[in-house]
């Protein structure tokens, strides 16, 4: 698979040395695209990825501000070692400066910490785990969508709240998942709630009757999804055809997006409530980003909130490399990212925290029926804005390094 | 209320019947597998492609052609049937008098491509098919309930592998297929058309994986990578079962699938590897498999 990596390495460099014994110097930047593109996650990240990344190199104009920026996209099927061989390579070889996307936690991890080693900047979009900002946090290391914490407060949270006092977990059996049910574990403790059990499913798993079948015979009110991807979509079309909820109790899709609701369609999905932090139907801005984004993609799918992230980190880190001038020093450029405020279309307005954070609001939405869906991509209706401050961990919580002292 | 090793005995049943079910889909796949090797001596890694192909096909009829659910039952195994058919005419007839290994390279190379082609397509997430009307709801039995959908797939499953059994063991047709497969040469001098017969059983071979694919797709997301993630498992299964055994490779599906859902309720972490811990024991025990013939 390493095949597939680009790369116009040689000329780039050649391009780079002749350009720089000419007049101003121009500020070679190479971004690497590190996902998944072929198995579970492929819809939330792969091509889509490049696309926000294209487009977000287009609307910053780079030549303006004295930057040629490359993009270059590796598949890293999902495995960490795959993942940090390929940064390794990356960032050794083929000069690239700043890795984003990063979708799985388990990959996500190591690539920070190859980063770290190397001194470049990671960008997370796609991965979950808080530990990223948490005990596992990096000087290289920003965390921008979304986190286990986050999605455990939003849908968590507002389950226990309409009356979901007791749940029983399907968490899949990795990093992400587990994290994801440690900290929904708590804040259903803090509200109240109680666990009443769980079961670990391997990942990625395609039938999922035994599972639904033990939670229903838990007589939990919630079940919770602790996964994400196929695993969700099969978790949930299968609940459907076990009769779940017409028994009473509720499904809690703790990572859902919305190319996820899209493959089950609003007959089957109607009524779930998720947290996401991005949706293309939010207005005018985000419509607008999301059609020239369709128009790109195979089947004009529109973006998932990890696209949509993937295009604002990208605009922000290259808004902080035109003001360095530099990307030779990896930890001063996420350095200066934390200090710039963010701002842009899709997102508005946010900060980057000292662990790595990046904070913005998420949204609580439902899925709709479909009777009240207008058309294949409208899926969700707002039911609250959760700020930023409320729904990510508070900064001093996460045992992070860099915070103390 | 009784426990077997904590687990109440209601709930152990509801677990079997279910493990049942996930062994319909390992019989009728293993099946084909074993049809395919014990007469073509091809070991046929398209397979689970070829199964995706038939979810596909199922979903394609209905969203282009509005034929729904029973109409795919009936033509999506002949048009999978069909594109086999032609695969075998154009490569794998081939490779008949070669190694193993180069009809497992061959048609593991054309299950990575049908797949990225499918993936290209339509991505992965998957694309919704709904349970037929006449099927739908279920059954609350003392023990779970039990959607209508999934006995209707042990029902059919099993007739079909059965009826499979029957013609091959049974029959005349199944009489010559076997004695094509013994001794070609001989044979063919008695005017048996063995190269036809040898298409016609890797086109059914396949048709049986198309038909487990439509009865997939009502159950799992109907995306391109359903097969690989069955695949492996299937394969397993054959080995347990002994490569080339038709009884064995039914009897060893409905059993994994036993046994793979016994490891959901009591480990549920090992029930993606349980089946491969097996076949490292009886290989070990029985390297021909549990049914297979030593040569």
């Amino acid at each position: 698979m390493f095949g597939r990596i680009a790369r116009p390495v040689t000329l780039a460099a050649l391009a780079g040395a002749l350009t720089m014994g000419t007049a101003a110097a121009q500020t070679n930047v190479k971004i690497g695209i590190l996902g998944d593109r072929s198995g579970a996650y492929s819809d939330i990240s792969g091509e889509g990825s490049v696309v926000a990344a294209k487009l977000a190199v287009e609307d910053f104009k780079p030549e303006q501000h004295g930057l040629k920026v490359e993009i270059v996209s590796a598949d890293h099927q999902n495995k960490p070692d795959v993942g940090a061989a390929i940064a390794r390579q990356w960032y050794d070889r083929d000069a690239v400066d700043m890795i984003t996307d990063g979708v799985t936690s388990s990959v996500a991890l190591a690539i920070s910490q190859v980063t770290k080693e190397k001194n470049k900047v990671f960008v997370d979009t796609g991965a979950g785990t808080a530990d990223l900002t948490g005990p596992q946090c990096t000087p290289n290391t920003i965390h921008w969508v979304y986190d286990t914490v986050a999605l455990a407060n939003g849908t968590g949270g507002a389950m226990v709240k309409r009356g979901g006092n007791t749940w029983f977990f399907l968490t899949a059996d990795y990093v992400f998942g587990q994290t994801l049910q440690r900290d929904t574990s708590a804040v259903i403790a803090k509200n109240g709630g109680k666990v009443v059990g769980s079961v670990k499913t391997p990942f990625p798993t395609s039938d999922f009757s035994s599972f639904l079948l033990q939670a229903q015979g838990s007589g939990a009110k919630v079940i919770g999804l602790a996964n994400a991807g196929t695993d969700t979509i099969n978790s949930i079309k299968q609940a459907g055809e076990f009769g779940i909820t017409e028994g009473g109790q509720a499904l809690a899709g703790l990572l859902v997006f919305s190319s996820d609701v899209h493959s089950l369609g609003t007959k089957v999905a109607q009524g779930l409530v998720l947290t996401e932090p991005f949706y293309w139907d939010l207005n005018d801005q985000t419509r607008a980003f999301s059609d020239r984004f369709a128009k790109q993609m195979k089947g004009g799918s529109k973006p998932t909130a990890n696209h949509a992230g993937v295009y604002s980190d990208v605009l922000h880190y290259l808004k902080a490399v035109a003001e360095l001038k530099s990307t030779a020093d990896g930890a001063a450029t996420v350095a200066k990212m934390k200090a710039m405020p963010t701002d842009d279309p899709l997102f508005g307005k946010g900060v980057i925290r000292a662990d790595g954070r990046k904070i913005h609001d998420m949204y609580l939405f439902e899925v709709k029926k479909p009777a009240e869906s207008k058309g294949e991509w409208d899926l969700y209706k707002k039911l609250e804005t959760i700020p930023g401050d409320q729904v990510f961990r508070p900064l001093n919580e996460g045992n992070c390094p860099l915070v103390k002292g | 209320m009784t426990t077997i090793f904590g687990v109440p005995t209601q709930a152990l049943f509801g677990q079997l019947l279910l493990g049942l079910i996930n062994g319909s889909f390992y019989a009728i796949l293993s099946l084909g597998l074993a049809i395919i090797f014990g007469l073509l001596n091809i070991i046929n890694f398209a397979h689970g492609a070829l199964y995706m192909m038939g979810a596909f096909v199922a979903w394609m009829l209905l969203t282009y052609f509005g034929l729904g659910y029973w109409w795919a039952l009936g033509l999506a195994p002949l048009v999978v049937g069909a594109f086999g058919i032609v695969l075998e005419r154009v490569l794998i007839a081939r490779l008949y008098k070669l190694d193993h290994l180069y009809g497992l390279l061959l048609t593991f190379g054309l299950a990575l491509i049908i797949q990225g082609l499918f993936r290209n397509q339509y991505g992965v997430s998957g694309l919704p098919y709904a349970i037929p009307a006449e099927l739908s709801g279920g059954q609350r039995l003392p023990f779970m309930f039990l959607p209508n959908y999934r006995a209707w797939v042990v029902v059919a499953s099993l007739t079909v592998c059965i009826a499979t059994w029957l013609v091959i063991e049974k029959t005349k047709l199944g009489a010559y297929l076997r004695a094509a497969t013994e001794n070609p040469t001989l044979v063919q001098a008695f005017g048996v058309n063995v190269p036809l017969f040898l298409t016609l059983t890797y086109g059914f071979g396949v048709a049986l994986a198309g038909f487990a694919g439509v009865l997939a797709a009502p159950i799992y997301s109907v995306n391109p990578n359903m097969g690989a993630d069955i695949i492996i498992v299937v394969f397993a299964v054959v080995v347990i079962g002994g490569m080339g055994s038709i009884i064995g490779s039914v009897i060893t599906g409905f059993a994994l699938g036993l046994v793979e859902g016994l490891t959901k309720v009591f480990y549920p972490e090992a029930s993606a590897t349980v089946i491969f811990v097996i076949m490292v024991l009886v290989l070990l025990v029985k390297p021909a498999g549990l049914f297979g013939r030593t040569a």
